[in-house]
């Protein structure tokens, strides 16, 4: 006897989209001059006309930050601008359901997780920075830690409302101002945070959003009225950025991609860790820097895991992003499926086997199947590169030591997983490994309290946690 | 409008999230700063702190399993309530003590974002209280900061609104539960600060305020076996050796403070340390 799940699909009655928007400047949401659409990735519907900001946009938010910062938030105190920082919290914490539904329209994510780990978290980061405001004095950057400014941020279309909270509670907590740019593919969540701002009356200036490409930001990295950087993106594009920069004062973090290993030892529990796999790969259809894309078996449970890793597979739901039952929804912008695409093929070509379940893809927008690829090897393109899709390569290992060589085998060094139920094998691990973030016997765990971020080309500096604060403060012993 | 008789606030105890009584049925009067009656609050007895250990050792244990965020958020909502009901406070601290309005105002307005500012603490605490320990093998070791379990605070006798909540925020916001003695001469703001906390989604007995004597209680409270500290910032130097030699029974961590620092939260807080091989 089989169960087929009904329909469940989440109400779009919440959210308004108006047909075209503009930038939030000044406090104010002031008319674009050029437009392009956004669209819903599970339909190709047209969503809105989203405003690219040229070179006069960006100029008249860097003059209204610049302006917000000298006249107000770097005189306000800690206190004063903490309450503004919870006010959003809680706005965000109301309209969190109204911001699941928008995500999910525009990312494409399912809105299980849009509503369950992208708002709450993105909520949760606003409330953890406003407690900071007042207590900088203790983050151990001494006595009296200075904001560095304005700061222009870029972030990524996976985690859209996410990455802006990531990106703009440390920076408004430490006391600078930004211009912030969300990903091409999805700014509707964070003009919907502009309107949270008003409501919070935030003083104008102090968050300033322009839509745009790549040129948009382009021209936040070089204009000079910009102190910092914070980007989060590809490592291509985060090389870039670092070269754009290296002969001015800007200070710069970078969140970029990853390859990252999640190891499983032969003493694994293995239905946990069948869990986690699927977890570290599929979770937002691994549009994630961090996903578990390189998943290293141990030779000896290598075959039982993969039987049970293919029999969880069968029963992932693909499909509508907005209906509650659905675990993988719609690749984020068709040039994404292209890549992933691409690198499937380059995946067979070089000698690997791919497997996916049997799954219906709707005959509309843009659509990959979960794969895994086995009898992948270190030399693989699909074992170096960052595919950012729901594709995982499976490689395995004999002992330990070869197991941890292979996983640091990568110039990426952002996350890892370690599947084990021996605690000291596990800490023996995350000491060997050369990544950020370690997880052990579970994967992709997110929190305000805790840093993330890479090593070696996966990006410079953390967010999140006391050290994510040292991104927007001047201590002692800086320049 | 001038005929009509107001409806006076019947002030009693707050224990494990309600409104009873003293059950020793004492009362004593509390007059204006101009000598007039204003109201006959609780003579608590140590029966009622019994009564309030009991709660406070109850409610320890779902509050301290609950996550920082979580501590984070009701204390912030307290602050919230607070703020929602600033004129009954002001009213209240004036009509007691006589002060101006304008200096009454700011005592409340300093409560509310006092409340707020310990509320970003809870989340925050254990980064800079704990550590990791670089021991000279192969082992991981840290250490993390816990709360104790039952606290007792003797609140100042002024400013009294302020110095309570510098008696509770500090206490609960690691995950203790309190049993706070308020203000002698003024605890109208401590009974009217209980139904702010009763609205603000704080589990019952998390925090318990009995109002009444500092010569009677504050020993009950420092020979009780089951409060594991006290807060004792609210009473002079000579009742505190008393309580400090009557505390020495059961080793109680007993403490006073002045003003407000993030030392208030870690004084009653445990450090617990732990070692694990790492290895193959």
């Amino acid at each position: 006897m089989s169960f087929e799940y009904a329909p469940a699909p989440e109400s779009r009655a919440l959210v308004t989209i108006k047909p075209k928007y503009g930038h939030f400047i000044g406090g104010k949401f002031v008319a674009g001059s050029k437009h392009f659409p956004t669209i819903n990735p599970a339909t190709e519907e047209v969503l809105s006309q989203i405003a690219l900001a040229g070179k006069a946009d960006v100029d008249a938010a860097v003059i209204a930050a610049r302006k917000a910062y000298t006249t107000i938030w770097s005189k306000m105190s800690g206190k004063e601008r903490g309450k503004y920082l919870f006010r959003i919290a809680r706005i965000m914490q109301e309209r969190a359901r109204e911001f699941a539904v928008l995500e999910t329209l525009d990312n494409g994510k399912p809105i299980r997780e849009s509503r369950d780990t992208d708002i709450p978290l993105a909520a949760a980061h606003f409330f953890y920075h406003a407690g900071w405001a007042d207590k900088l004095e203790y983050a151990g950057l001494g006595t009296s830690p200075k904001p560095l400014g304005v700061a222009g941020q870029i972030i990524p279309w996976n985690f859209p409302l996410l990455m802006l909270s990531w990106k703009v509670a440390p920076a408004l907590a430490a006391g600078n101002t930004v211009v912030l740019k969300p990903a091409e593919s999805t700014s509707l969540t964070a003009l919907l945070f502009a309107e949270v701002c008003q409501q919070a009356e935030l003083p104008a200036g102090v968050v300033n959003i322009v839509t745009g490409d790549g040129s948009t930001g382009a021209l936040i990295v070089n204009h000079p009225g910009i102190d910092k950087i914070a980007f989060t993106g590809s490592t291509e594009v985060g090389k870039i950025i670092a070269r754009a920069v290296a002969p001015t004062k800007k200070s710069v973090t970078l969140e970029l991609g990853g390859k990252a290993a999640n190891i499983v030892f032969d003493d694994a529990p293995i239905d946990e860790t069948v869990e986690g796999i699927v977890n570290g790969i599929f979770f937002n259809q691994g549009h994630v820097c961090c996903a578990g894309s390189r998943l290293l078996l141990q030779e000896n449970v290598a075959e039982e895991v993969l039987h049970k890793l293919k029999k969880r597979m069968e029963k992932i739901r693909v499909g509508d992003p907005m209906d509650k039952n659905t675990d993988v929804g719609a690749i984020n912008s068709k040039e994404q499926l292209a890549k992933i695409v691409e690198l499937a093929a380059v995946g067979d070509l070089e000698g690997a086997q791919r497997w996916s379940p049997k799954c219906e893809l709707p005959k509309k927008g843009f659509w990959f199947a979960p794969t895994i690829f086995t009898g992948v090897t270190q030399a693989h393109r699909i074992a170096r590169e960052e595919i950012f899709g729901p594709v995982l390569s499976v490689l395995t290992f004999r002992t330990p030591q070869e197991g941890i060589e292979k996983a640091n085998n990568t110039p990426f060094g952002l996350s890892a997983g370690i599947w084990s139920e021996k605690g000291s094998r596990t800490l023996w691990a995350s000491q060997q490994l050369r990544a950020g973030v370690i997880w052990a016997n579970t994967f992709n765990k997110f929190d305000p309290t805790s840093p993330f971020g890479g090593y070696k080309e996966s990006g410079w500096g953390r967010e999140g946690g006391r050290h994510g604060l040292a991104a927007y403060l001047k201590g002692v012993g800086h320049e | 409008m001038s005929n009509r008789i107001d409806v006076k606030k019947t002030y009693k105890l707050y224990i494990n999230g309600a409104f009873p009584r003293t059950e020793s049925g004492r009362t004593y009067e509390v007059k204006s700063a101009k000598g007039v009656f204003i109201a006959n609050p609780c003579l608590a007895s140590r029966k009622d702190l019994r009564d309030a250990v009991v709660a406070a050792r109850a409610a320890h244990i779902g509050w301290n399993k609950a996550t920082a965020y979580n501590r984070g958020q009701i204390l912030y909502r307290i602050a919230e309530m607070l703020e929602g009901r600033k004129a009954q406070f002001v009213e209240e601290i004036v009509v007691s003590t006589g002060t101006t309005k304008v200096k009454a105002e700011k005592e409340v307005i300093e409560s509310v974002d006092r409340l707020v500012w310990y509320a970003g603490w809870t989340d925050k605490i254990a980064s800079l209280a704990g550590s990791t320990n670089p021991v000279a093998g192969p082992y991981y070791n840290f250490t993390i900061p816990e709360s104790m379990g039952v606290v007792a605070a003797i609140a100042p006798e002024s400013p009294s609104l302020l110095g309570l909540i510098d008696a509770i925020a500090p206490i609960i916001a690691s995950g203790n539960t309190v049993i706070v003695l308020a203000s002698t001469k003024f605890p109208l703001s401590a009974m009217t600060f209980a139904e702010v906390l009763a609205t603000s989604d704080l589990p019952a007995g998390v925090v318990n305020i009995l109002t009444g004597k500092k010569e009677e209680i504050a020993p009950w409270m420092a020979s009780h076996m089951d409060i594991d500290a006290m807060d004792i910032s609210g009473v002079s130097v000579k009742i505190s050796h008393e309580l400090k030699v009557a505390g020495a029974e059961n080793l109680k961590r007993i403490h006073s403070f002045k003003g407000s620092d993030p030392a208030r939260i870690t004084t009653f807080m445990e450090a617990k340390t732990v070692w694990h091989p790492i290895g193959l």
